[in-house]
């Protein structure tokens, strides 16, 4: 079974840091990253640019409109997902809990869906 | 040194003085020229910016030791240029990874060549579709294009937008990041996507022509240092893209600013159309305006500032305000508001027809907008109704419609002159 | 240059659709990925279970905490990613709004970030 990690961080939080706190962090994640690429679990992950580089889309009757801005405005914004494969949702939360952002942040867990077609 | 005249110190001007005018008049005429090439061969608006200041530097100097180039701006790309890959070269002893950048910059772009002459065109239009890409916030585009395109400093910008200068600059940093890091190219939109990414940047020009025009804030109603360089950015669409549209704002724009010196007091109060001192309108400005118009027309696309500026030019064709052709001017607002339907279009369409056919045909249409609850806020759908009364001699309900219309103006002007306009009542 | 689109529309409306109209909007959705497999554009991308299936993970001071539902609450749910491979904004912008749910809900394009790839 597949799990969309979604990690939401506050971007000025992170900003905000010191120098070292923020090489810390950084260097958890990395670790937590390797880790998980080694594992069976991994299939996916990127680390996003910030917030204010999102630009969202809609069609509508043929037209399209652009804005600029993430879909959702939010307290903690979308900072990079991890798509991972875990044989339960028990499983599953334990990965994300073992993520490092999620001391700071949080994560969502999302199963992904599976179509019967092909 | 000091006490001779402009024209004495011409004559004796000495080699460095007019070197030093040469390096100015290339600035003022050249710049923006100069920084839009220099934006697509380093591809970075922030490094762009620092060559072109190093090449005006090196220009100062080496201009003084070898004369002024035949062709400044050819010279001052390639310095710039030189420039940056130098200072890249530079920071790359810290970041080995920029040295790849210098290399790439070098080796795809090339020295400049005199034919690049002919993309300099080109290089302005990709400056303006990138500065009013629609993702970027809406006042980032404003304030990115009179940065880049017209040379105005953040100071001047923020001045003219009442905001504070640091908002100003922190708006235009975050754009220029949204550019870098996103990646929005710098480019002209293919044809397909042409008519409305130019609709964007025609909003972006007429923003900055209002709030130079009518100011939505404030005690001043005109600013007219944006409303000139909304005509000058106008002009320079219509000289690089001639479409139709693009030629319908610029005449809007023009025909507007014709009545400039009449549309105020000197006190700084609102003078109506109708009471303008017509023979202050500016003739050439009325004549470039209704040329332009006319071009648009024929072309047979017709849109909404094209609409807007031959209403415009009607007026303006009138020798006073009773020979106005009020039929013309509302079978346009009908075409206009068939194109871009909006209740503040049909509050037009009736003001004018309240004037062909008097007060009460007004008064009936802008009460059914109003019974629609679209226009309950604006101001001037009151105005206009209190004007609809007054002519009809029904002086209890314009001095309501007055009232309410003031308690919804935020201009310090137009609530002067609806003051005004309730205090005559009285009379 | 990679950007990762993010998928959002209103779980109640698709569900809403008659049945042939989400058949084909499904059909299309499939379409889409497959035009996209073929010309290079497509790097990954999933749909996913309803926000309903969703948990988010948070870690304070060694404590985790565990929640039902998405992080955010919003009128439109994320409803799927695709991860595209694209020369630039313009180009994944217009990636982004042939995909289907465009025409019913948003699309929210953002950059991977391309910082310290260590």
């Amino acid at each position: 079974m597949r799990y969309l990690c979604l990690i939401y961080v506050e971007e000025k939080k992170l900003e905000g840091m010191s120098r070292e706190e923020a090489e810390i962090q950084f260097n958890e994640c990395l670790a937590n990253s390797r880790r998980l690429k080694n594992s069976r679990n991994y299939i996916a992950a990127d680390p996003l640019e910030p917030v204010e580089t999102a630009t969202t889309i809609r069609v509508r009757g043929g037209k399209m409109t652009m804005t600029d801005g993430p879909f959702a405005e939010t307290k903690e914004q979308l900072a990079g997902y991890y798509l991972i494969e875990a044989g339960s949702r028990e499983e599953a939360l334990r990965i994300a809990s073992q993520m490092p952002q999620t001391k700071y942040g949080s994560v969502e867990v999302r199963p992904v869906k599976k179509f019967d077609i092909d | 040194m000091t006490g001779g005249a402009a024209g004495e110190r011409a004559v004796n001007a000495s080699p460095e003085d007019r070197v030093r005018e040469a390096v100015d008049a290339a600035y003022r005429n050249e710049s923006r020229r100069v920084l839009a090439t220099l934006i697509r061969l380093l591809g970075d608006f922030e490094l762009a910016e620092e060559a072109l200041h190093d090449a005006f530097a090196a220009a100062l100097d080496r201009w003084q030791r070898d004369g002024v180039p035949a062709n400044p701006r050819a010279w001052l790309v390639s310095a710039g240029r030189f420039r940056a890959i130098d200072r890249i070269r530079r920071r790359a002893r810290q970041d080995r990874s920029l040295e790849k950048l210098a290399e790439e910059i070098e080796t795809t772009t090339g020295p400049v060549q005199p034919e690049d002459d002919k993309a300099v065109p080109d290089d302005r239009l990709r400056l303006v579709f990138t500065c009013c890409h629609p993702a970027l916030p809406a006042d980032a585009q404003v304030a990115l294009t009179l940065r880049e395109v017209c040379g105005l400093t953040t100071e001047e910008i923020a001045r003219a937008f009442l905001s504070p200068a640091p908002t100003v600059a922190q708006r235009i940093v975050r754009a220029k990041r949204k550019i870098r890091e996103a990646r929005i190219p710098y480019e002209t939109p293919s044809p397909g996507d042409l008519p409305e990414r130019l609709d964007g940047v025609l909003r972006v020009i007429y923003l900055v022509f209002n709030e130079g025009y009518s100011a939505s804030a404030g005690d001043s109603v005109t600013r007219p240092d944006l409303s000139g360089e909304a005509i000058r950015l106008g002009r320079l669409v219509v000289e690089l893209l001639p479409e139709p549209e693009a030629s319908g704002l610029l005449a809007l724009m023009l025909l507007h600013e014709s009545r400039r010196a009449a549309r105020t007091t000197p006190e700084g109060d609102i003078v109506l159309l109708e009471d303008q001192d017509r023979s202050l309108w500016d003739r050439g400005l009325i004549a470039e305006g209704g040329a332009l118009v006319e071009g648009a027309l024929r072309s047979g696309r017709i849109g909404p500032y094209t609409l807007q500026a031959a209403i415009s030019a009607v007026h303006a064709e009138a020798p006073t305000a009773e020979e106005t052709d009020w039929n013309q001017i509302v079978g346009l607002y009908g075409l206009l508001a068939r194109i871009v339907p909006s209740p503040v279009v049909e509050l037009n369409r009736a003001v004018a027809v309240a004037m062909r056919d008097g007060p009460e045909a007004g008064l009936k249409l802008v009460d059914a907008l109003l019974a629609r609850g679209e226009l309950e806020d604006y101001h001037l759908a009151h105005a206009a109704r209190a004007d609809f009364f007054r002519r009809l001699g029904r002086e209890q309900e314009a001095r309501a419609s007055y009232e309410h219309a003031i308690a919804l103006a935020r201009q310090g002007p137009e609530k002067r002159f609806l003051m005004r306009r309730l205090a005559e009542l009285a009379r | 240059m990679r950007y990762l689109c993010l998928v959002y529309a209103e779980e109640r409306q698709i569900d809403s659709l008659p049945k042939d109209e989400m058949d084909r909007f499904f059909k299309e959705c499939a379409d889409c990925s497959d035009e996209l497999k073929e010309s290079g554009h497509f790097l990954a991308g999933e749909a996913l279970q309803p926000v309903c299936t969703a948990t988010t993970v948070r870690v304070r001071g060694h404590r985790s905490s565990v929640t039902d539902g998405p992080f955010a609450e919003t009128k439109e749910q994320l409803g799927g990613f695709c991860l595209i491979e694209a020369k630039d904004l313009n180009e994944a912008v217009r990636i982004a709004s042939s995909m289907p749910p465009a025409r019913y809900g948003s699309i929210e394009v953002r950059p991977i970030s391309t910082a310290d790839p260590r």
